[in-house]
């Protein structure tokens, strides 16, 4: 059987345990190890790569408020309003914002009105998970770009290396911040970074993101890695942008514009 | 020196460094193990064999502590959030959502071991407990 890191620690810790025990010889203590299993820990999909696709044609600013609203509602995201201390996982920017170098001075004012949905996009490449020193930030086996808070430092690293400010800092106690709090889903602390978690929580149990629910078809949501996926018809079939593509990051939220 | 001031050197010794047991053992209230309270909607629902924690109780007592860091590992880095319990049952592996259902009562079930036991876990930093919300989801 292969051993893969994390039987390796429960194996190794098992031992240190059985050590301590041995040695100390105290309480006739009850098992410390969980002996309990996890449903599908073997078999998850492995060969699932989460990717998305915003159709701006479709997408409308009241849209995209309500996508803001809901997921910022569901994820206990604080709401402070000054630019310095705000936190947020998604929100919107004019064209030039995201796609400086396919800006042009004629561009019609229809796009220059409208707001383009902007999150993490979950980068292929994620710079953020490189330069975090305890990899409380991470890719997980669907690509998703997570963020573990019980080992955040509040270093910044990942907000200095993310080249889309995709990150948001804690400079206050966000619950002061909250109007209602959602019980189902925990807040965060003074001095931790956040951002958006593509929903992971959804994923999970096979719901789609909220942004995407809300959205209907002006976001694809889907397998990248599967072909005869919804979101890679998509994007066999239209013309997309990447933000910021020369930097080899990577992104996995692609933009019909 | 005289060998009797020696002893009693000795005897203040011993007894100093022992205070700590002896305040413990004279002072009457904090000896008596605290007293939880299992009264709660979702917990009087509860009867024959469905009258269970995830675990067994004692051991659940002893190490609910390392089942929640495992879940936390399990959930946020692997991605896996159905628990199995030594007896088959399934579980959704969250604090807030499944501990919390039954526990219903933060007060009167985790503070006062918390209280007892002289530790201030951190989880409630972030993790909502039920009275802050106002009820458990
Ligand atoms: S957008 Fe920024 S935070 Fe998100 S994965 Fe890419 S580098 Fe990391
Ligand atoms: S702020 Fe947190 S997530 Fe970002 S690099 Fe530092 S420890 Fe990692
Ligand atoms: S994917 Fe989820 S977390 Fe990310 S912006 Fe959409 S609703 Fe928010």
């Amino acid at each position: 059987m292969e051993m893969n890191r994390r039987k390796f620690l429960k194996l190794g810790t098992a031992a240190v345990a059985g050590l301590g025990v041995a040695a100390a010889s105290t309480s006739p203590a009850v098992a410390a190890a969980v002996n309990g299993s996890y449903k599908n820990a073997e078999g998850k999909q492995n060969d699932v790569t989460w990717g998305m696709v915003i159709d701006m044609n479709k997408m409308d600013n009241e849209t995209l408020n309500k996508c803001i609203e809901a997921c910022h509602k569901f994820h206990n995201v604080p709401n402070i309003d000054t630019k310095k201390d705000e936190v947020k996982w998604i929100w919107g920017e004019p064209f030039e914002h995201l796609f400086l170098d396919e800006t042009h001075e004629k561009m019609g004012e229809k796009f220059k009105d409208k707001n383009f949905m902007t999150i993490c996009n979950h980068c292929a490449e994620p710079v953020c998970v490189r330069v975090c020193p305890v990899k409380a930030t991470f890719m997980n086996a669907q690509g998703v770009v997570g963020m573990d808070m019980h080992r955040c430092l509040g270093c910044r690293n990942c907000m200095a290396a993310c080249p889309y400010g995709a990150r948001s800092f804690n400079y206050k106690a966000p619950r002061d911040y909250i109007e209602e709090i959602n019980p189902s889903y925990p807040t965060r602390m003074k001095g931790v970074v956040e951002k958006c978690n593509f929903c992971s929580e959804r994923l999970a149990v096979g719901e789609l993101p909220l942004c995407a629910e809300i959205a209907g078809a002006a976001i694809t949501f889907g397998n990248i890695a599967d072909p005869n996926s919804g979101v890679s018809k998509k994007l066999a079939d239209n013309f997309t942008l990447q933000r910021r593509s020369n930097l080899g990051t990577k992104p996995k939220v692609y933009y019909i514009v | 020196m005289k060998k009797t001031n020696v002893i009693i050197g000795i005897v203040i010794f011993a007894i100093l460094v022992t205070v700590p047991f002896w305040s413990a053992i004279l002072s009457p209230a904090s000896g008596a193990a605290p007293e939880v309270s299992f009264d709660t909607p979702v917990i009087n629902q509860l009867s024959g064999d469905d009258y269970k924690c995830v675990e067994d109780v004692e051991w659940m007592r002893a190490h609910h502590m390392d089942l929640l860091s495992d879940w936390k590992v399990e959930v946020v880095r692997e991605g896996t959030r159905t628990y199995i319990a030594e007896d088959g049952t399934e579980y959704l592996a969250s604090l807030q959502n499944t501990c919390f259902e039954c526990h219903s009562n933060y007060e009167d079930f985790c503070l006062k071991c918390h209280t007892y036991a002289d530790v201030n876990p951190t989880c409630w930093e972030c993790h909502v407990e039920p009275t802050v919300a106002g009820g458990a989801a």
